[in-house]
């Protein structure tokens, strides 16, 4: 057993007094299941015969919400193919959160209470996508058009998205949350995923979408989660068709929660993903997940 | 043309760029977000040794670089290249001075080194890590004269010129540090290989 067994185990508990603090019920949802929660750039393992393992626990969370669960969160393991690096394994932990009545604002709240009380870290800094894209660019991320993109970028990539999620990762990410964690809002409304739409005052579509970085990690994305079925389905859909565009198949929709969200409906709140072996490689100082993650060095 | 797809990147990975073959020295996978993954590679150009860096994003390819690594002997000098000997098939290659680089100096005939071709013709050879060569000329030194942080120059079988301790006479056999040119040991004369 390493020291980051226990520091691990302490850190579990700091989340889970956090939530119970909080009256949210620790769920346990299931691992495998025949339909998922299709997006464009993750891959599920597949169990024949069954389904998928689970990339997250996002939509069995949400069919407890829509049955009248209350605020939820369950810690729990998460699979994603082909995903290697410092920050990625193919098996991780997540820590996932919903609450009712939470909208953006109160979300980013919760998120920032939990930094500074589990983690001990400082009150998180909160910025726009775009100021943080004009504070280390000098230029408005939503107005700015594509060939510029392409310019700054050095890539000719067609795609507006995939261009500025290539300058987010190479020239926005590494300055962000290098005092304070930093949390991001207001992604551009075509990188919603499940997130609601709003207008902002300069009369741009956004997100309410948000990410906490700290120390120039990655380490926990958000929404006020979209309700609405209609659109949920239409942006499914519209993710399977980049899947089968890029060479990968498309995957089950989850028939079963876009019926509850029709009927009895997922009630507003905010939802937060975070990755627990992220938040302990920065908390004992490690260089990548696997160094912390208990029995990964075989499979190293 | 064979491919490489990103999920297959690794390091030690041979590729092509616009007919130049590299090798994938360092890979960083990066997901930022919502977005697609990105490979963040070092490549170095196996002709001029140099190094870039390329980020690749999920699903491109890179070109399959026809590099082959094995055992060759060297033969001979001729002229302003080098003759090596594929040990297993007898297939011979030349190189250029500038192929081989400093380690010409410590060229002795039949020793083994690692030949690498791209497209079956030679691009780079790698020495043993250390080589044994001869000493043919040591000047004696002054009696008395015994500090070992002091070297005097030797001149080696091969025509190399480097450093080496005091007690070191003509015709000792020494052990030589093929990457930095400097002396190691003082040995016996290696075995004839069969």
């Amino acid at each position: 057993m390493s020291t980051d067994s226990r520091a691990s185990a302490e850190l579990l508990e700091r989340v889970r007094g956090f939530f119970a603090a909080r009256q949210f019920l620790e769920v346990s949802t299931p691992l495998i299941d025949a339909e998922m929660i299709p997006e464009a750039h993750i891959d599920p393992f597949e169990v024949p015969g069954l389904g998928y393992l689970r990339p997250s626990p996002e939509m069995h969370l949400k069919r407890l919400l829509c049955a009248g669960s209350g605020a939820i969160f369950e810690i729990g393991r998460c699979f994603r193919a082909g995903e290697r690096g410092n920050l990625h394994q193919p098996e991780f932990t997540m820590v996932e959160w919903y609450r009712p009545g939470d909208d953006m604002r109160a979300g980013i709240e919760l998120l920032d209470q939990l930094m500074q009380e589990v983690a001990g870290s400082p009150p998180a800094k909160k910025t726009s996508y775009a100021e943080a894209f004009e504070q280390t660019l000098g230029w408005n991320p939503h107005t700015w058009p594509l060939e510029r993109l392409q310019q700054v970028a050095g890539e000719s990539i067609a795609d507006r998205d995939e261009l500025l999620n290539v300058l987010l990762a190479k020239q926005v990410e590494p300055t962000l949350g290098s005092g304070p964690p930093e949390i991001l809002y207001h992604y551009p409304a075509s990188q919603s995923a499940l997130a609601t739409t709003t207008f902002h005052k300069t009369g741009i579509e956004v997100a309410e979408r948000f990410e906490l970085y700290w120390k120039g990690v990655e380490l926990a994305n958000g929404y006020h989660e979209l309700t609405d079925a209609g659109e949920l389905r239409r942006r499914l859909v519209t993710a399977n068709h980049q899947r089968v565009a890029g060479g990968r198949p498309a995957l089950p929709l989850p028939e079963k929660l876009l019926a509850a969200m029709d009927n009895p409906g997922l009630p507003s709140c905010a939802g937060v993903a975070l990755g627990f072996d992220r938040l302990l490689m920065l908390s004992v100082g490690a260089d990548s997940i696997g160094q912390v993650m208990e029995g990964n060095n075989a499979r190293r | 043309m064979a491919s490489y797809n990103t999920s297959d990147f690794r390091k030690g990975l041979k590729v092509q760029i616009d007919g130049t073959p590299f090798s994938i020295i360092e890979m960083t996978f990066r997901k930022p977000g919502k977005g697609a993954a990105l490979y963040e590679c070092k490549l170095r150009n196996l002709l001029r040794n140099t190094i870039v860096d390329r980020t690749y994003r999920a699903g491109q390819t890179l070109e399959v670089a026809d590099v082959t690594e094995f055992t060759a002997q060297y033969l001979y000098r001729q002229s302003d290249s080098f003759v090596f000997m594929n040990n297993d098939d007898y297939e011979q290659y030349e190189l250029s001075e500038d192929q081989v680089g400093n380690f010409a100096r410590f060229l002795k005939e039949g020793m083994d080194c690692q030949l690498m071709t791209f497209n079956d013709l030679p691009i780079a050879v790698t020495p043993p890590k250390h080589v044994v060569l001869q000493v043919e000329v040591a000047e004696p030194t002054a009696k008395g004269n015994t500090a070992t942080n002091v070297q005097k120059p030797v001149k080696l079988e091969t025509g190399a010129e480097i450093g080496a301790p005091p007690f070191i006479n003509s015709g000792d056999w020494i052990r030589v540090d093929t990457r930095t040119g400097e002396y190691i040991e003082r040995t016996t004369e290696p075995e004839e290989k069969s």
